[in-house]
């Protein structure tokens, strides 16, 4: 894996992450508690999406082969997807949905406030942006995990649920490759396991002020960092890239 | 008072409530209006509400298989929009006296309606371009006169939806006009989704003026301000160049303009298929109220855990002062 | 089961550009102040429209009574002389 590889599947790994949110957050439009809640989920969509348009395109970039934010998004196989595995599993319900933004949302404050200083200025830039994104969605579902946890006894056990069954998907977040070893060294990027103790004081404090237990699974799920993913991304792909599938030649 | 008494005070409301809608004086909540009036303008707010809402579920149809990011980031736009203009017409219509949760549950029970055209199926992807087009195309002809309705809230409310629809149109024709330029197939869908879709959207202006007479209360009272037929026909004339622009045919043998009337003339609407829609047999109204209804009680905890969640902050609160 | 709950109803205020007046914009529901804020901000500022937000609770604002008008509003029709145009000046002078 040479320089460019590297920073090819580095961008991958961030486009898609945003990519397959954005497709698991769309979900919602019409189906949320609240006609507000419709409208807010909806717009956290819409940020994944205009951040996967600038990562997915910024690697088209890189790889220099002439393929755009749309031919990454639409004409790749599920093995060249580099999403990880939270950011595909089911919507479920609300709280499972609140559970999986907060622990993606409060990774990735920490991931790109780092970022923001990278040495790679098309990179740095798009994260000077997202990381306003992340903010506000880290105070949104920080403010939904606590109304959920300290609730009524029906959506604690909800958000208790949700809290336990994604937890052994957020390891994968902190894991560390020689892709990102490559892009510490090449563009000052930050290294993932070096955020997880920041991450699991972060969001232990917000579970533990939402009355929620801190889960203690040691277990971890992985796999989707290097294409290896759940059940749920085939069928994610099969609907979503259904069009351009069906009409190969078709301009939309 | 005397019932005689009370008669007279309420027909010197009803005198000075007149006075006003004469001098086109915009109505206020707390002014004294009609019961009728009031009656009306809930029936009719709500069922635009339970519309801008309902719209969303054949357009929802296509998010998650839209072809290209932008498409997609278009379409939820638009649907998010929907959502914002329901929410919009719901705060209007409870400042009539009428409850968001209320007017729910009359949608629930059948007793508030929505726009029939959202109970007919978004089959292909041209069905997004001529849902935009054409439903929004008409919807915003009847808006844009709605916004000189005489009830204050309904008409700021239309302002602001009109202001925001005016992408609405345009992003749908575009992706008409995109597949009328591309392959066969993208041809065949769009005018397929043409053929589909142009009789529902022109029954969306309503029966013809011989059915539903200028006269009504609505008129009196300045709720509706152009009658039923002269929308449809301002509808048809703006769109019938629209298609033959991107060369697309409208499925109507009998269209053709008219020198003496200013206006194209249509063939005949087929209103027994509108009157079965209304009357829950279109092809998609159970699944759209299915839909609602499972939504809402499935967001039932969530709502309920919000307002435990508040109530729990105010007392501790509330202890930690005393 | 609980009767249905829709939230509580906010009014919202936007001010459109520092400096400017806050201009009411309509109504959510929220269950608390931060979600009535941001609720707001989903609302009625997705296209820039704002640069700052005020949510007050509905029950909270009071409005004048229509039937009052004439004693609220009609006295105030006839003190001209709270407008600089109610003045002579004398000809001539200037920056007044
Ligand atoms: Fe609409
Ligand atoms: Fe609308
Ligand atoms: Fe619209």
């Amino acid at each position: 894996m040479n320089q460019q590889e590297a920073m090819f599947k580095y961008c991958l790994r961030l486009g898609d992450n945003a990519l397959i949110r954005s497709y698991r957050l769309s979900e919602w439009c019409s189906n949320a508690p609240i006609l507000e809640e419709d409208l807010a989920l909806t717009n956290f969509a819409l940020d994944m999406i205009g951040r996967a348009q600038a990562l997915l395109g910024y690697a088209g970039q890189i790889e220099g082969k002439g393929r755009t934010d749309d031919d990454l998004a639409y004409r790749r196989g599920e093995r060249s997807f580099y999403n990880v595995l939270l950011t595909e599993l089911p919507n479920q319900d609300f709280a499972y949905t609140m559970a999986r933004e907060l622990y993606l949302s409060a990774f990735e404050y920490f991931y790109y406030s780092g970022l923001a200083g990278s040495k790679d200025a098309t990179l740095a830039a798009i994260a000077a942006k997202t990381l306003k994104e992340i903010k506000y969605h880290l105070s949104h579902a920080t403010d939904w995990v606590l109304r959920l946890g300290d609730g009524t006894a029906e959506s604690h056990a909800k958000m208790q649920t949700a809290v336990d069954d994604l937890w052994p998907y957020a390891s994968e977040l902190f894991e560390s490759d020689a892709v990102d070893a490559a892009m510490i060294s090449a563009i000052g990027a930050p290294d993932p396991a070096a955020l997880k103790d920041s991450w699991m004081k972060h969001v232990s404090a917000i579970l533990k002020e939402a009355t929620l237990d801190v889960p203690t699974t040691m277990y971890t799920h992985t796999g989707g960092r290097n294409g290896i993913h759940s059940e749920n991304l085939g069928h994610i792909l099969a609907e979503m890239q259904f069009l351009p599938h069906a009409y190969p030649d078709a301009k939309w | 008072m005397e019932l005689k008494e009370q008669t007279a005070v309420q027909s010197d409301l009803l005198k000075s409530f007149e006075e006003k809608i004469g001098r086109d004086d915009a109505i206020e909540p707390k002014d004294k209006m009609p019961d009728a009036y009031r009656k009306h303008l809930i029936r009719q707010i709500s069922q635009h509400a339970h519309s801008e809402v309902i719209g969303m579920q054949p357009e929802g149809n296509w998010i998650t298989r839209a072809p290209s990011l932008r498409a997609k980031q278009i379409l939820l736009a638009k649907i998010q929009d929907e959502g914002g203009h329901g929410l919009y017409l719901y705060s209007a219509a409870e400042t009539l006296g009428i409850s968001r949760s209320e007017m729910i549950e009359q949608l629930h029970s059948g007793k508030a309606k929505y726009s029939n055209i959202f109970n007919y199926p978004a089959l292909n992807w041209a069905d997004i371009g001529a849902i935009g087009w054409l439903v929004d195309g008409a919807a915003i002809v009847n808006q844009v006169s709605l916004q000189r309705t005489s009830y204050g809230p309904y008409s700021r409310a239309m302002v602001r939806i009109c202001k925001e629809e005016s992408f609405h149109q345009r992003q749908g024709y575009e992706i008409m006009a995109k597949m009328m330029a591309g392959t066969a197939d993208q041809r065949e869908m769009a005018q397929d989704a043409m053929n589909r879709w142009w009789w529902p959207a022109l029954m969306m202006f309503g029966p013809h003026d011989s059915e539903s007479p200028r006269s009504g209360d609505a008129f009196k009272w300045k709720i509706k301000r152009q009658s039923n037929d002269e929308l449809r026909a301002k509808f048809i004339d703006k769109t019938v160049q629209q298609a033959e622009v991107i060369g697309l045919t409208i499925p109507d043998k009998d269209l053709k303009w008219n020198e003496a009337r200013g206006h194209y003339d249509h063939g005949p609407i087929d209103w027994n298929e509108f009157y079965n829609v209304i009357n829950g047999n279109g092809p998609c109204n159970k699944q759209r109220m299915d839909h609602h209804k499972r939504v809402h009680a499935e967001g039932a905890w969530v709502r309920e855990a919000a307002e435990a969640y508040r109530a729990k902050k105010e007392k501790q609160l509330f202890q930690s002062k005393n | 089961m609980s009767a249905d709950t829709q939230l509580e109803k906010w009014e919202v205020f936007i001010q459109s550009k520092p400096g400017a007046n806050f201009v009411h914009a309509g109504c959510v529901h929220a269950s608390d102040k931060k979600m009535a804020l941001q609720n707001a901000r989903d609302t009625y500022t997705r296209r820039g429209e704002g640069t700052s937000i005020w949510v007050v609770p509905c029950d909270a604002i009071v409005a004048s009574n229509p039937d009052e008008n004439d004693m609220f509003f009609d006295p105030a029709n006839d003190k001209t002389y709270r407008m600089p145009t109610f003045y002579v000046m004398p000809e001539g002078a200037k920056a007044i």
